[in-house]
């Protein structure tokens, strides 16, 4: 577990331009926040300390007011909200999609289901599930929409959340300057496993990301042996490909109520990030969904340990 | 005082079970009996709800704890939200005005008592409707803002959503019920002589606050009833795949609700800083016109701000940069308030007992809410700080460091008028100090853990770097917060048998609640002494230096 997550996904460690003008803004705001915060506590606290009745008796002067001094504190926080809003419109044309951030963007279509993403690459033929494969250096415009109820794309590192909406397309932008792995999740609550909706981006160099696409796009690999080919007999004839595609296994799933498995061994983890994918992991997932993920939609097929081995065998490329 | 002399023992209780014994509560139309009724019921609810966030903070002590089930962890959540909002924070202070704003405005009763008495008990029904989901095995699990379509009757089967629909709804009646009440007897009830510009400003927050109930939760109840339509009936207006119906809607019509419903919560808080502060600080409030301006302001303003909540639903930029100015707006005259109170205490004689604790806690820990508002207000910081735990810690700044030390403050200062008996300082002492440190360490943290990448209603969590500790701080925050209110509540109970007599006025206080026994009697008043300012008592007490002698600028109002 803690492999998946050694890494932060902070706000203040941004790694693209469009998270790096969002953080400014935090900072700019943070610091007038302190100055304001402090100036009031100081105040509140000197008032106090100093003010205290210390049993002289008597009453002190009545002073019902001032008008300048009540102007003075109306036009002072009006000033400073009036720059507060220059900078806001500005920062949001500059994160927002526009002729001018997505000339050359890279376009993914994001699918939210409960409780896991769908990435589809159009210009690739490629689809993979809450594992989001970006070169670095270049816009990714992200078209977001929902298969169920509303979710909501954050990853802090690159850029801002959005919401994923049934029945409205939004689209966003983000980018990573770096290669790497960027952690994100499902922000807005969508139900039982609202908690196990992560996100892992990965960013590759240019070329890397390019050999990975080319992968992708590739069909499963033809089974290796009988093991294999005994998996894939249960993938097609239990009711797996209903709900999953593998390409190249025979079968198409007629809705893509799961994820597609096509390349499963090529993510990190299983069911939207609660589990490291190793073979072990996968097995204990295929026999109980539910123990690793309670709620999930995936169902409990009550595999036998050989339909469990063979599966597995399939599913991972493994000899 | 006269009572000084008196021993505890010797005093009456407070008029509790004359009529028909106990049952004479059932029938009451005496608004003061109605407020206790209300104040009793929200601290039940507020153990309740307190019990729910303790679980919420037993499941997140540590990463991917199974404490609860997910299941269980999203209705305790869904459960604490509506329950703190609906059955604590609003009918502790409907019930506190509804005892207070008669006697603070002279009047015997309110207008309809009858209306008054049907309010509570319409509320207290929706109140008791939501948790009888409980017996169909379901309680509403699709958290306090029930979007819509995770509402719905296709992600949301079981009963527990429509219980928490109609009980909802009666909460609504009830409320609205109390607020047109509570209007009609300020607008027409008033003592002679005190005229607006004289009236307590508490009472000037409820007013303003029952102006919004009645434009808020009407049409939250209207989109209630939609809601259910859409579950029971099958009608299509928050499903987004049936022809013309629309997830955002429901978003538009809960947020038009939900903003105003802050400063419901609000607003009244500010009316018992504005009675307290100046009374421990021994002056008048500094800049009364501008404190009662700047909230018909915000009460405006709070219509216009709603679509803050829905900056990261993907509406269009215009749309976002207005509601953008709209709520930045809002911290002006929000920012008045802070600085007239504050300046309230400079220079006075300050007697720190604990209604002033807690009221300059609040000033504190209300500009840290109120900054990190302004923050969302901005709305790329929006977009990257809502729906995570900076939106909890946020919320939560607001909600218990502002409303919740506001009440307690009040109760403090009012328990005496109501019970004929002081709260117990050193207890109070206790109360205070446990409140502000489990408060803090609950919800500070809790900026970090959003800042770091935490969502925010979520029942477990990967333990990325910092996480366990941050949560583990705030749990145990959590625990020294429920020990401070557990004091409280001792402290209402010992008190009320055991407390030192109060005597008319215990604390020197100006206004007219304050010119009548401790119970008052039935009828309130036996005489009322006159009003030429907004300090009544002050007046007869200083004759030489009467607020209506024109002395001071502000005075003259
Ligand atoms: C009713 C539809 C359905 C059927 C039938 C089904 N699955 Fe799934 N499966 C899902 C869903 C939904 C998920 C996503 C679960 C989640 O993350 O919440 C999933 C997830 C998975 C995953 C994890 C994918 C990932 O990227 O994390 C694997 C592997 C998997 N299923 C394999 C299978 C196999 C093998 C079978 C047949 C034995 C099968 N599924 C049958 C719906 C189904
Ligand atoms: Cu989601």
């Amino acid at each position: 577990m803690d492999r998946l997550y050694s890494t932060v996904a902070s706000v203040l460690s941004p790694a693209s331009p469009y998270a790096r003008d969002i953080g400014h803004l935090f900072w700019i705001t943070f610091w007038i926040s302190m100055v304001i915060l402090l100036f009031v506590s100081a105040f509140v606290i000197f008032n106090l300390v100093r003010f205290r009745d210390r049993g002289e008796g008597g009453l002190p002067p009545q002073t019902h007011g001032n008008t300048v001094v009540e102007v003075t504190w109306t036009v002072v926080p009006l000033v400073i909200l009036i720059v507060l809003f220059v900078l806001t419109v500005q920062t949001m044309a500059a994160v927002s999609p526009s002729t001018k951030t997505t000339a050359n963007a890279l376009n993914v279509d994001v699918v939210a289901h409960q409780w896991w993403w769908e990435f589809r690459y159009p210009d690739g033929d490629v689809v993979t599930a809450n594992e989001l494969h970006i070169p670095v250096g270049r816009t990714i415009h992200l078209t977001l929409t929902s298969a169920d109820v509303i979710h909501d794309f954050w990853v802090p590192e690159l850029g801002r959340k959005m919401d994923a909406v049934p029945g409205h397309p939004n689209t966003m932008i983000i980018q990573a300057d770096r290669p790497g792995t960027y952690l994100g999740t499902c922000a807005e609550y969508c139900g039982t496993d609202h908690a196990w909706m992560r996100i892992r981006v990965v960013a590759q160099t240019p070329d890397a990301y390019q050999a990975w696409l080319t992968a992708q796009a590739q069909p499963h690999a033809q089974p290796a042996n009988a093991k294999q080919a005994i998996g894939r007999g249960l993938f097609v004839g239990l009711t797996c490909s209903s709900c999953h595609t593998i390409k190249g296994s025979g079968a198409t799933a007629s809705k893509d109520v799961g994820p597609d498995l096509t390349h499963l061994a090529d993510r990190d983890t299983l069911a939207a990030g609660v589990i490291a994918n190793t073979p072990e992991n996968l097995r204990q997932w295929l026999a109980d969904p539910n123990s690793i993920k309670p709620g999930s939609y995936m169902p409990d097929l009550h595999l036998s340990s050989q339909q469990l081995d063979a599966l597995v065998a399939y599913l991972e490329e493994q000899p | 005082m006269s009572q000084e002399s008196v021993s505890p023992h010797a005093l009456p209780f407070p008029p509790l079970t004359r009529g028909w014994g106990w049952l004479a509560w059932l029938s009451t139309t005496d608004h003061k009996k109605i407020g206790i009724l209300y104040m009793v019921t929200s601290l039940f609810f507020f153990g309740v709800g307190g019990i729910e966030a303790l679980l919420i903070r037993i499941q997140l002590a540590t990463p991917e704890a199974k404490v609860l089930t997910p299941q269980e962890y999203n209705a305790i959540f869904t459960m604490h939200g509506t329950t703190m909002i609906f059955l604590v924070v609003m009918p502790l202070f409907i019930g506190i005005a509804n005892y207070l704003v008669p006697l603070m405005i002279g009047a015997r009763d309110v207008a309809f008592p009858r209306l008054n008495a049907l309010g509570f008990w319409v509320f207290l029904l929706g109140g008791i409707v939501i948790y009888l989901a409980l017996f169909t095995g379901s309680l509403a699990d699709a958290g306090w803002f029930s979007y819509a379509p995770l509402s719905e009757a296709a992600y949301s089967s079981r009963p527990g959503v429509d219980y928490w629909i109609v009980g909802l709804i009666e909460m609504g009646v009830g409320t609205i019920g109390a607020a047109v009440n509570l209007l009609a007897t300020i607008v027409r009830y008033r003592a002679p002589g005190m005229t607006y510009r004289r009236m307590p400003l508490f009472v000037w927050m409820m007013m303003i606050t029952s102006l919004i109930i009645l434009y808020a939760l009407t049409p939250l109840n209207a989109g209630l009833i939609m809601l259910l339509g859409d579950r029971l009936l099958h009608l299509h207006f928050f499903r987004a795949n049936v022809s013309g119906g629309s997830a955002i809607l429901w978003q538009h019509i809960f947020w038009f609700f939900g903003h105003p419903e802050v400063y419901i919560m609000a607003l009244p808080a500010f009316g018992m800083m504005s009675e307290v502060v100046p009374v421990f600080s021994r002056k008048p409030i500094f800049g009364y016109t501008f404190v009662a301006g700047s909230g018909v302001a915000i009460g405006l303003l709070s219509f216009a701000v709603w679509v803050h909540h829905m900056f990261a639903v993907g509406l269009s930029t215009p749309m976002n940069a207005a509601f953008s100015a709209a709520s930045m707006l809002i911290a002006v005259p929000t920012g008045v308030k802070i600085f007239n109170w504050s300046t309230t205490m400079f220079r006075g004689k300050l007697r720190l007992d604990t209604p002033l604790l807690f009221a300059a806690a609040f000033i504190i820990q209300f500009v840290i809410g109120g900054i990190t508002g302004t923050m969302f207000a901005a709305v790329p910081l929006d977009w990257q700080l809502t729906d995570s735990y900076f939106v909890v810690a946020h919320f939560h700044y607001v909600l218990f460091g502002g409303s919740m030390f506001a009440l307690w403050a009040g109760v403090y200062y009012w328990y005496p008028k109501i019970t004929g008996r002081m709260l117990n300082e050193r207890l109070g002492k206790w109360h205070f100090w446990l409140a502000v440190i489990g408060f803090n360490a609950t919800f500070f943290v809790q900026h970090i853990l959003g800042l770091v990448g935490m969502p925010r209603r979520v029942y477990t969590y990967p333990n990325l770097p910092g996480y366990e500790a941050m949560n583990m701080i705030s749990t145990v925050g959590a625990f020294i917060l429920a020990a401070a209110v557990v004091l409280f509540l001792w402290n209402l109970v010992v008190s009320f048998r055991r407390g030192k007599p109060a005597g008319d006025n215990p604390w020197d206080a100006w206004t007219l609640e304050w010119a009548t026994n401790s119970p008052p009697p039935e009828h309130n008043f036996e005489k009322l002494p006159p009003v030429r300012s907004a300090r009544p008592l002050f007046d007869l007490a200083h004759p030489e230096i009467a607020d209506y002698l024109d002395t001071h600028s502000e005075a003259k109002a």
